[in-house]
């Protein structure tokens, strides 16, 4: 690539920021509170959904994780940014850990750290639990996640057990969240795109090949991981000062299976596929809220059921596996030049459309 | 010196000896074969040099240097790589790149270097590109860098992986049945190949393979396995006339 080119990519990348910022100006000011929080939700799950598609799509490490992760930021992030006041009214079973109670930190401090801390957590799992493969990775991963949860709700003077945590101050807005997402973004992108990213690539292609190429799999693998970690926590740290109300039960498998979809949804290996389906995913979420309520259609009264969103949600997995294998964009990129070869594809079809009735 | 040493090596999975008392000396510039029915054990010996299997017994010494069971991304860093018996590319990834991941091994910019885009992993990922597409130019692959390497035919693919192996640059290189599946105008190619990577990367190559006129063409000496045992060596025309190799390949007369 030329430097011109080079410098003109930089330049539209710069733009779809800029633009991206006015939206959120506009969107921050004028929107109400529901579709600010659902455009905040979108924010988080694409950084989720970069994290989970990190490991699993780019370096072909099968892990179910992110929940773990994410508790781990939530709570590091939670303890941070809560006043002390707040901490003595929440820890009424039992008092908290004198350390902790007087722990204090701004939000980036605390956004640092919960990302940190979940990294250095997800080393120390990986360590031991990255010789293992597919399946069995998952299944390590997967119960990893869930000891997390149990040990949240029995460190009782840390994280207030199964009572969570309430009034945690809401720090997250759509300049923290939509920031950190294109942080993300960017910092994956030219990760991805450096001899480290061939590296994963090559994980995922062929490991034995990898290793005789003279790539380091323990290396390369536990700082995917610990890099998806990271991201994770971070992730779930913007969760808790989203909802401010955080405990033990919201970091389930479910939450870990909702993001698994969007990887797999947008596809899995594909950074801009992610980014769509958590958007479209996280809205879609909320639209279909319509049809749990009860629905009358004048001669029949459909009473509402909740969960059905799920159900729809599964009837679309499946509908993705059996028809678009590798989700929306497989293991391709949405990329300018694909872009503005789309549009003017679309206008020379338009323009021949034009013509034809004179033609005729 | 010898370059590369084997002594007295012993691979047993359970109670099955695959390869019993190995022993192997490579001089630099030297193309060495090794040959041997099916199930003799010659790639297990292969695994065994890279580090791939740890061997029971004996010792792989690397420029008198021990590399006996070091982890196979150290053994390649020492400067030996190999090519596998079924081709191993990473074929969802380009030619290009394929071949990039080769020089990934020596690379001196950090993660956070590299994602920052720094001027020193600038400088390091340009020279990178720049000796790739050299290396690509001097196998004939250039005209097909963007492509996936999957989608290669397979001829293209057995030097693809060839290039990608010279990507480490390696001393030696071990080739696990480069001619296989090969018409007998692709191995008269290949063996011209075979030669002239030697001579232009000064390599020191140690080859498995069926394809006898490769083998008889491009080596210089030949050991033979049978059954985990080395059942002779020599110069290609010793071993053709070789009692036990040709009883090793024909079967034993008996008499009825």
């Amino acid at each position: 690539m030329t430097n011109i080119m080079r410098q003109n990519k930089t330049l539209k990348i710069i733009g779809v920021i800029l633009l991206l910022g006015l939206f959120i100006y506009y969107a921050q000011n004028n929107l109400d509170s529901y579709k600010i929080r659902i455009l905040n939700l979108c924010a988080i799950n694409i950084i989720l959904t970069l994290s989970l598609n990190l490991t699993n799509g780019f370096c072909g490490m099968f892990s179910l994780g992110t929940a773990g992760f994410m508790a781990i930021g939530a709570y590091t992030s939670a303890i941070l940014t809560m006043p002390p006041e707040v901490k003595q009214m929440n820890f009424f079973m039992s008092p908290m850990n004198q350390h902790l109670m007087n722990l204090n930190a701004p939000f980036i401090v605390a956004l640092i750290m919960a990302g940190l801390l979940a990294a250095l957590v997800g080393f120390l799992i990986g360590a031991p639990v990255l010789k293992l493969k597919g399946d069995y990775l998952a299944i390590a991963t997967l119960g990893f996640g869930e000891i997390i949860g149990v040990v949240f709700t029995n460190t009782q003077t840390i994280t207030n057990g199964a009572l969570g945590l309430k009034g945690i101050p809401q720090y997250t807005n759509l300049y923290w969240g939509f920031s950190l997402a294109v942080l993300t973004i960017l910092g994956l992108m030219t990760l991805l795109n450096s001899s480290y990213g061939r590296a994963f690539k090559a994980i995922r292609e062929d490991e034995t090949a990898a290793q005789a190429m003279g790539i380091n799999l323990f290396y390369h693998k536990s700082l995917a991981f610990a890099i998806s970690a990271f991201l994770a926590g971070v992730g779930g740290a913007l969760m808790a000062n989203l909802l401010s109300t955080i405990d033990p039960t919201m970091f389930k498998f479910t939450y870990t299976y909702q993001i698994l979809l969007m990887v797999v949804l947008g596809g899995m290996g594909s950074i801009t596929g992610s980014i769509m389906s958590a958007t479209i995913m996280t809205i879609m979420m909320e639209a279909l809220r319509a049809v749990e309520s009860t629905i009358d259609l004048g001669f029949v009264t459909i009473p509402g059921i909740p969960g059905m969103r799920m159900v729809i949600f599964s009837i679309i997995l499946i509908a993705v596996v059996l028809f678009l294998k590798n989700g929306i964009m497989g293991e391709n990129e949405l990329t300018f030049e694909t872009l503005e070869k789309a549009i003017q594809r679309f206008q020379s079809k338009k323009g021949r459309e034009n013509h034809e009735p004179t033609r005729g | 010196m010898n370059l590369l040493e084997v002594k007295n090596i012993t691979i047993k999975f359970g109670g099955l000896t695959a390869v019993q008392d190995f022993n192997l000396n490579l001089q630099q510039g030297q193309i060495v074969g090794l040959i041997g029915p099916n199930g003799a054990g010659k790639t297990t010996a292969f695994n065994a040099i890279t580090g791939i299997h740890k061997p029971t017994q004996g010792k792989v010494i690397l420029e008198g240097r021990d590399i006996t069971g070091l982890m196979p991304d150290k053994i390649t860093k020492l400067g030996i790589a190999r090519t596998f018996q079924n081709i191993r590319l990473f074929s969802n990834l380009s030619v290009l790149q394929n071949v990039l991941v080769g020089h990934h091994l020596r690379i001196k910019s950090s993660p956070l270097a590299a994602t920052l885009h720094l001027p020193q992993y600038i400088k390091e990922e340009k020279q990178m590109i720049e000796e790739t597409k050299e290396l690509l130019k001097s196998v004939k692959l250039d005209d097909v860098q963007d492509e996936k390497a999957g989608s290669l035919p397979y001829g293209k693919q057995r030097r693809l992986e060839i290039a990608r192996a010279l990507a480490t640059k390696p001393k030696i290189l071990l080739l696990d049945e480069p001619a296989a599946g090969m018409n007998p105008q692709e191995s008269q190619e290949l063996k011209e190949f075979i030669m002239h990577i030697r001579d232009e990367f000064n390599l020191t190559i140690f080859m498995i393979e069926h394809h006898m006129a490769v083998v008889m063409g491009v080596c210089e000496h030949i050991l033979v396995l049978d059954h985990g045992i080395t059942i002779a060596q020599g110069t290609p025309e010793q071993i053709q006339n070789d009692q036990k190799v040709i009883e090793a390949y024909l079967g034993v007369e008996t008499d009825a």
